[in-house]
């Protein structure tokens, strides 16, 4: 299946976008200038680091569930994100 | 038998997961879908061996061949994933392995008495759901992360990994347009350099902090052994565009408000600023060892100890790919081939003739193999980690990214386990796997203990009962 101009509509931080449908969350939130995915202990404002799933720097909540990582989730139709940016 | 449809009805790509709470059986389970992990299942399954494979990725394929669509992927990576497919092996994707334990040892914890159970289990955490994986071998293919190395800047936004920037843009991210820094050290700098460049990335400079000295003698050992790599080499540079390979230089600091705008670079005598948007940054990689440790698997100075057969030192235990050194794609599909015949040979009901692969064919996989960890062994003193890059973190440089904790408030007369006790480092939701390996280059901290889960799991993935072989701190 050719998969190149499919989309799905999610919605980040109360706001809808329509993404590509084969792209995982971190890759989303950073195409859409998302500042901070999370706030570290100490507040800062935080983005992705490894890509891989190892750090957790890019944690945001993801239909209601907190602590997911974003880069190990592929966007779903109707995906609700949260970030702290 | 396992209560999943026949794989042949499951495509990849479309395997849905289990439903909550199951128990899945396997001859043979394997951790990883990199090209370590399909190369070993795909052996097993293709000889009749009933094989589960677990990776915690959206997709098979592990780091160099992460993909959206496989229409991207160079020819063999696509051959490979075909077999894989055409296998029967049982992919289970999303699925990230939280706990290991033998069956004997569970049940000695337990005090039971009578003949000890055979076999492994497996906890994976699918989708928040707990699926845990009985069976009879483990073929471990856990592959490697990126080594970090604290400076003052590294936490701003848009600072990210090398492999770290690639693994976002092949999950679809975009970098075009941005003026992009590569620093640290490897041959992946290049060939993230080369990606970026090609997506439309505006690479200022790619600073490696090895010496010119070093990386000319490394290039004289590769000529002898494998003269191709050179001119793949020089084609990565070529497609670095406008790109400056600043040999023998590093960042020492990066600077922005709400993110990176600058990074300080140095050869060590002389400083200057280079403005950016995106700074990557990695200094090689580390072996995934932690389920090969809980399991009790023999590791030394950070690689997991396997015998030609890629047989750990727990028997009915394999491990293939870069937890037992890195050594690249070649070695790691080699290694899970000779793993999965291997554990074909050893596993499996009685009546089906195992074998480890014929004997030329073995021969192949065991040539590649030596020669491969001889290049890497070559890559590995070429780029040698510099003893300046230990002094850059200051006293407010975060070294722990997850609890805060900086430099100052470590003394590096401690050891990790104590400096985990008065400051929290190391003790966050990545436990240890970004400061653990950045400490012990700094201070030469040991022995960050694998605890159970070795990932942040759902409370109730692990409610489960559990055996508790490798439980620790
Ligand atoms: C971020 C990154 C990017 C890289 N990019 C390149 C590149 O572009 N070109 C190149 O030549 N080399 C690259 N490498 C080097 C790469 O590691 C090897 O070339 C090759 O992919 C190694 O194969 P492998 O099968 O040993 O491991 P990997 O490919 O790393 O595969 C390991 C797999 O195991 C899975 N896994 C690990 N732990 C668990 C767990 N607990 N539960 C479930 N699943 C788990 C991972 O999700 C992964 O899919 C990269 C490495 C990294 C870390
Ligand atoms: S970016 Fe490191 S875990 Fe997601």
């Amino acid at each position: 299946m050719d998969t190149t101009h499919t989309e799905v509509e999610i919605e980040v931080d109360g706001r809808a976008f329509r993404v590509p449908a084969d792209a995982t969350v971190a890759a989303v939130l950073l195409d859409l200038g998302v500042g901070a995915f999370r706030r570290s202990v100490t507040g800062e404002p935080r983005l992705p680091l490894c890509g891989m799933g190892t750090c957790q720097e890019c944690r945001v909540t993801i239909d209601g569930v907190a602590h997911r990582r974003a880069c190990m989730t592929p966007v779903r139709a109707g995906m609700k994100v949260s970030t702290d940016g | 038998m396992a209560a999943t449809p026949p794989a042949a009805a499951i495509p990849h790509e479309a395997a849905a997961p289990p439903t909550a709470g199951w128990v899945l059986h396997a001859e043979i389970a394997v951790v990883g879908a990199g090209p370590a992990g399909i190369a070993a299942a795909s052996r097993a399954a293709e000889a009749g061996r009933d094989v589960v494979v677990l990776d915690a990725a959206p997709r098979p394929g592990g780091q160099i061949w992460r993909h959206r669509r496989r229409e991207e992927l160079p020819a063999r990576a696509r051959a490979w994933l075909e077999r894989f497919d055409r296998s029967g092996a049982r992919l289970i994707a999303g699925a990230q392995v939280v706990d290991a334990w033998t069956a004997a040892d569970a049940w000695a914890a337990a005090g039971s008495r009578g003949a000890a159970p055979e076999g492994f289990r497996l906890v994976a955490e699918v989708d928040g759901e707990r699926l845990e994986v009985a069976a009879d071998r483990v073929i471990l293919a856990t592959g490697a992360r990126e080594l970090f190395l604290p400076f003052p800047g590294w936490t701003l936004p848009n600072v990210f990994g090398v492999g770290g920037a690639q693994a976002l843009v092949k999950a679809g991210a975009s970098f075009a347009g941005k003026r992009v820094v590569v620093a640290g050290s490897g041959p992946l700098l290049l060939a993230v350099g080369a990606t970026l460049a090609s997506q439309g990335a505006r690479v200022a400079v790619v600073a490696e902090q090895a010496s010119r000295a070093a990386l000319a003698r490394f290039g004289a050992a590769l000529l002898l052994r494998s003269p191709g790599r050179i001119a793949q080499a020089a084609r990565l540079r070529s497609a670095l565009g406008g790109a400056r390979y600043a040999v023998g230089c590093w960042v020492t600091r990066a600077d922005g408000d709400d993110a990176v705008r600058e990074v300080t670079l140095t050869d060590g005598r002389r400083s200057w600023t280079e403005p950016c948007d995106v700074l990557c940054t990695g200094y090689g990689l580390v072996p995934n060892t932690e389920l090969a440790e809980m399991l009790g698997c023999g590791v030394d100075g950070g690689r997991v100890r396997v015998d030609e057969w890629q047989r750990t030192s727990v028997a009915g235990v394999y491990c293939a790919g870069e937890p037992t050194g890195i050594a690249g794609v070649d070695a790691a599909l080699a290694e899970g081939e000779i793993a999965g015949a291997h554990a074909v040979a050893t596993s499996g009901a009685a009546g089906t003739p195992g074998t480890a692969g014929a004997a030329d064919d073995r021969r192949r996989l065991f040539r590649i193999r030596r020669r491969e960890h001889g290049v890497a062994r070559a890559l590995e003193r070429a780029f040698t980690l510099r003893a300046e890059l230990r002094d850059l973190p200051r006293g407010d440089t975060i070294l722990c990214r997850c609890e805060d904790v900086t430099r100052g408030m470590v003394d590096p007369a401690w050891s990790f386990r104590q400096a985990k006790l008065y400051t929290r480092i190391g003790m966050g939701p990545c436990q240890a796997r970004v400061c653990g390996p950045a400490c012990e280059f700094l201070f030469g901290w040991r022995g960050q203990t694998t605890r159970v889960p070795t990932a942040p799991a759902e409370v109730r993935t692990l409610a489960g009962e559990s055996g508790g072989a490798g439980a620790e701190g």
